[in-house]
């Protein structure tokens, strides 16, 4: 076990899913031809003014009453003054002393159903800004501004967490937030979703902070991860060696798999904020945050929490089927068409689902949206099953079928003759010749060696190709043999 | 007569009676640029064949009898303002040539109206002096006196409207750039209520304070002016977003018992007779009409220029950021890396005076002395506001000089900023509390040096201002006397 502990502080940038952007109609469709969503105003021409998109404003407040923030009703923006050519203003228009949204947090839980409360300071709203092209062109880049204007929410959480582990789970949870409240993708490798991570280590059982240092260019969960891991051990070593650690922005290489200084603290920028004069303070009514809230989506909690009551699911069954809001309609809509039927078995469905679908959309790297098969087609699968049309180890194999090659489970089933046998004349017949075939075993039975039952039964599944109704056969059989 | 010397309204009168056809006009005052302007500078831009063009479009809307209001009148568009037809420079060679894809708010509002826009005027660069002598395209003359500058930054405004080149103006006010040209010119010059007319496509300098406005003749021809330049505009979010009144209407209401405020602290011992005089002539006129004076204090007044060349530059030096000569304006030849475009695109396409109140906003707003600076100002202007707000619970209207002496000459001042900021000392403070304020012409020193007076109104006090400055210029004849036309290569 380490001396130390490691203490970790997230500021999330998610892209707004907005139609337009943050200061101007143009769109923020992403993939465009460089330069083709660009007008004077993204481009910061001469004279132009920015106007702001109320959509915006409703999906941040949207996300500050899901994390149970204080919605601010008087915010400001602020420039941010620096020179870059993906800037075209010189400034980024963000939140500073005023952001929109003050507290709020996320609860993480881990494996073992710990569960941690992970405090969040702010989240304000502010530009993105463009593209530097910098790959095949000797000698000049290129500057792409359709990004440029994309509307952006900061969220800064407090210094809550403690291991690699926790800050990959606070993502993952963040990131079905935002997904649930429709205000952001969370595509990290388009860029959609980016974090920075402030790290620093701290002898376990301290209570002030060690120097941190900020890790930029993490674009996957599993960079974070690995990020955060490699710089822990880097301040680990040069504290040990006696050292002292730098205050400094760094950045990660993922094919190097380490962290690098980028700037130091005595080169970091002035960055000159003051309130923007171009756009009045903020204002908002306890009547449109009201409204908000009441048309707020059943949140991943929420919902979480009514899988437990109305499902009689474990609190770890309904964590892993409400983490991603796609999973948990899957779940809710097999429900669906197996309550059409008749049917209730959420037990049994939350199984399959976190068992056999999750495990193939693991092996193969697939998200619940790629799933090749639906969630009515599992839901027919199962009710076979329940039905007693084919037997749980055969539908195991039907699923693992639909899988790899499609195919609607009825037709599966149908073509490939998997249908159980529950007519009781086939199966006695083939009971017959079992028993004809095998004396000996009938013999042993009678003398009171009942063991045997196992092995006529397997001879007779044989025998049907494993379609005998199980039940059926053993009434069947313990009546013959009985003579 | 010859008509360029028309009022607004006079010619409109004429136009719409087909008296005059609006292609004469423009001809005229196209003459009288190529008569005078060589000397004068006033215009960056003339914009020759649009401005005839326009001008037949408008005889042709005249001639069907449903033209809007400005149809065929001819103006002068400070270069501030972003027109699609005509470049953009802003005064400044980092702008030189430069096409703007898109049009100011206000110059399409004129446009729709039916103005004819004759050019772009000269100004100090990015409006940023007071005597249009920072100007990238050279200095422009004061026509009552070439060896005198117009004032600034909105000079060649001025100038156009006072020499006859155009029959009114647009102009940009940040700290007095309306006002005292105008009063330097012997023309009338309003600076509206922030936000009472947008900003959009107008060039920033300081987002807070600048603020467009009309430069006419007469009271008169700023109220129609305005009307057609006010009102919200939704690319604007500062702008106020209620209709203007009709502003001829309060033209004709009488002064009588309306109360003049004369504050302390504008008529401080030092101020020069060329300037006390008349405005003492302007109160006794004001006080025989049945205005009633009285003395009223602003206490923070002495702050404002500080406060003014604190949050002026703050803001510019944030504004002017955007010239880094990457997308569009001047670019230095063959950078050797990014570093070396920015500064060397901004060393080059900027002059001095940009470059001291770019220096000087980046000081006040870097960590350290924002506090000390920045905030503070703010503050301060805070209390200058809340001066104007009590003395407007006193009195209906204020009556101040518009600038503290005549006309200076030229390179007078150029070698000593402060002194040039002076000249904006009784202007500044209506800027940093966004109130409306008129200049308007009250004498003329030794007989050739116009005189203005300033009146200032509370926030949407427009109305008050043209009742007052109205009935003013109908016991007066002040705004009526016109320079003596300069011959080409009339001054050294």
């Amino acid at each position: 076990m380490s001396a130390y502990e490691v203490v970790i502080g997230l500021e999330v940038h998610a892209q707004m899913l907005t139609a337009s952007k943050i200061f101007c109609g143009c769109s923020t469709r992403f993939g465009a031809e460089a330069n083709t969503q660009v007008c004077p105003v993204c481009a910061a021409f001469p004279g132009v003014l920015p106007v702001l998109n109320r959509q915006a404003v409703e999906f941040a407040v949207r996300t500050g009453l899901a994390i149970e923030g204080e919605v601010r009703t008087v915010s400001e923006y602020s420039r941010k003054n620096y020179f870059y050519p993906d800037l075209p203003a010189g400034y980024q228009i963000t939140q500073y002393e005023l952001p929109i949204v003050l507290g709020g947090h996320l609860e993480i839980e881990d494996e073992q159903g710990r569960r941690r409360r992970i405090g969040i300071t702010r989240i304000h709203m502010e530009v993105d800004a463009g593209k530097s092209l910098h790959e095949g062109i000797p000698g000049a880049s290129w500057v792409d501004l359709n990004r440029t204007g994309v509307p952006l929410m900061e969220i800064v959480s407090e210094p809550d967490l403690r291991s690699a582990e926790e800050a990959g789970l606070y993502l993952k949870k963040l990131r079905a937030l935002l997904r649930c409240l429709g205000v952001c993708d969370g595509n990290m490798e388009q860029g959609s979703l980016r974090c920075d991570a402030n790290v620093s280590i701290r002898p376990k059982g301290a209570t002030t902070f060690g120097t941190r240092c900020e890790i930029k260019n993490l674009n996957s969960i599993r960079n974070v991860q690995r990020a955060i891991a490699w710089e822990m051990e880097r301040h680990i070593e040069i504290v040990e060696d006696g050292g002292s650690i730098v205050q400094e922005t760094r950045l990660w290489d993922a094919n190097k798999g380490e962290t690098r200084s980028m700037r130091s603290k005595e080169e970091a920028h002035d960055y000159r904020y003051f309130p923007e004069p171009d756009l009045p303070p903020l204002l908002l009514t306890e009547e449109r945050i009201a409204k908000i809230r009441a048309a707020l989506p059943e949140l991943p909690e929420q919902r979480r929490a009514r899988f437990e009551a109305d499902y009689g699911l474990s609190g770890y069954d309904a964590g892993v089927l409400t983490a991603a809001m796609e999973l948990a309609d899957y779940f809710e809509t097999a429900l669906g068409v197996l309550r059409e039927a008749g049917f209730q078995d959420p037990k049994g469905v939350a199984n399959w689902v976190m068992g056999d679908l999750l495990g193939y959309l693991n092996r193969s790297g697939l998200e619940i949206g790629d799933s090749p098969v639906s969630s009515t087609q599992l839901a027919r699968l199962l009710i076979m099953v329940l039905e007693g049309t084919i037997s749980g180890k055969m539908a195991k194999q039907v699923f693992g079928q639909m899988c790899a090659s499609g195919g609607e489970p009825e037709a599966i089933v149908a073509e490939q003759g998997l249908a159980q046998v529950s007519d009781q004349g086939a199966i006695a017949a083939a009971i017959d010749a079992v028993l004809a075939a095998n004396p000996a075993q009938v013999a042993q039975y009678r003398a009171g060696k009942t063991q045997v039952m196992g092995f006529l039964v397997g001879q007779v599944m044989k025998a049907t190709k494993g379609q005998a109704n199980p039940g059926l056969l053993n009434t069947l059989l313990t009546e013959k043999l009985k003579g | 007569m010859n008509p360029v010397h028309l009022s607004l309204t006079e010619a409109a009168r004429l136009l719409a009676d087909r008296s005059l056809s609006a292609t004469e006009l423009t001809r005229a005052c196209l003459e009288a640029i190529r008569q005078q302007d060589a000397t004068l500078n006033a215009f960056i831009t003339v914009a020759e064949p649009q401005a005839l063009a326009a001008a037949e479009q408008a005889d042709q809307q005249l001639a069907k009898g449903d033209a809007p209001p400005l149809t065929g009148l001819p103006l002068a568009i400070k270069d501030i303002f972003c027109t699609t037809d005509m470049p953009t420079t802003c005064g400044s060679r980092m702008l030189k040539g430069f096409l703007s894809p898109y049009e100011s708010t206000v110059t399409r509002r004129l446009r729709q109206a039916g103005a004819v826009l004759l050019g772009k005027t000269n100004m100090d660069e990015f409006a940023m002096g007071s005597s249009t002598e920072t100007s990238h395209f050279g200095p422009t003359r004061n026509p009552w006196d070439p060896e005198r500058t117009p004032g600034g930054s909105s000079g060649g405004s001025a100038v156009a409207v006072a020499a006859g080149l155009a029959l009114g103006a647009t102009g940009t006010d940040t700290g007095g750039s309306i006002r005292q040209p105008a009063a330097l010119n012997g023309i009338t010059g309003l600076k509206p209520t922030y936000g009472r007319v947008s900003r959009y496509g107008m060039v920033a300098f300081a987002s807070s304070l600048d603020q467009a406005g009309p430069m006419t003749r007469s009271v008169e021809d700023a109220a129609l002016l305005l009307q057609t330049m006010a009102g919200h505009d939704p690319l604007d979010a500062t702008s106020i977003p209620e209709d203007p009144p009709r502003y001829a209407d309060s033209l004709e209401r009488s002064v009588k018992g309306l109360k003049i405020g004369l504050p302390k602290e504008y008529f401080p011992a030092e101020l020069t007779d060329a300037i006390r005089n008349p405005l003492h002539e302007a109160q006794e006129l004001f006080r025989r009409l049945g205005a009633e004076l009285v003395p009223v204090s602003l206490p923070h007044t002495s702050y404002a220029i500080q406060t003014y060349y604190i949050l002026a530059p703050a803001e510019a030096s944030s504004n002017l950021a955007r010239y880094d000569g990457v997308k569009f304006g001047y670019r230095c030849q063959q950078p050797r890396d990014l570093a070396d475009l920015y500064c060397r695109s901004r060393a080059e396409g900027f002059g001095a005076e940009v470059k001291r109140r770019i220096m000087l906003g980046t000081y006040v707003l870097s960590s350290g002395y924002y506090d000390a600076f920045y905030r503070k100002a703010q503050k301060v202007r805070r209390l200058i506001a809340d001066d104007f707000a009590a003395a407007f619970r006193e009195v209906d209207v204020l009556l101040t000089p518009t600038a503290p002496d005549v006309a200076f000459r030229l390179g007078e001042k150029t070698d000593d900023p402060v002194a040039m900021y002076l000249s904006d000392i009784f202007t500044i403070n209506v800027n940093l509390a966004g109130l409306p304020a008129l200049s308007l012409p009250c004498g003329l020193h030794e007989g050739r040096l116009p005189v203005g007076m300033q009146l200032i109104g509370p926030p949407l006090g427009e109305e008050v201002l043209f009742q007052t400055g109205h009935a003013f210029q109908r016991n007066s004849d002040w705004h009526r006397r016109r320079p003596q036309p300069v011959a080409n290569g009339a001054a050294s």
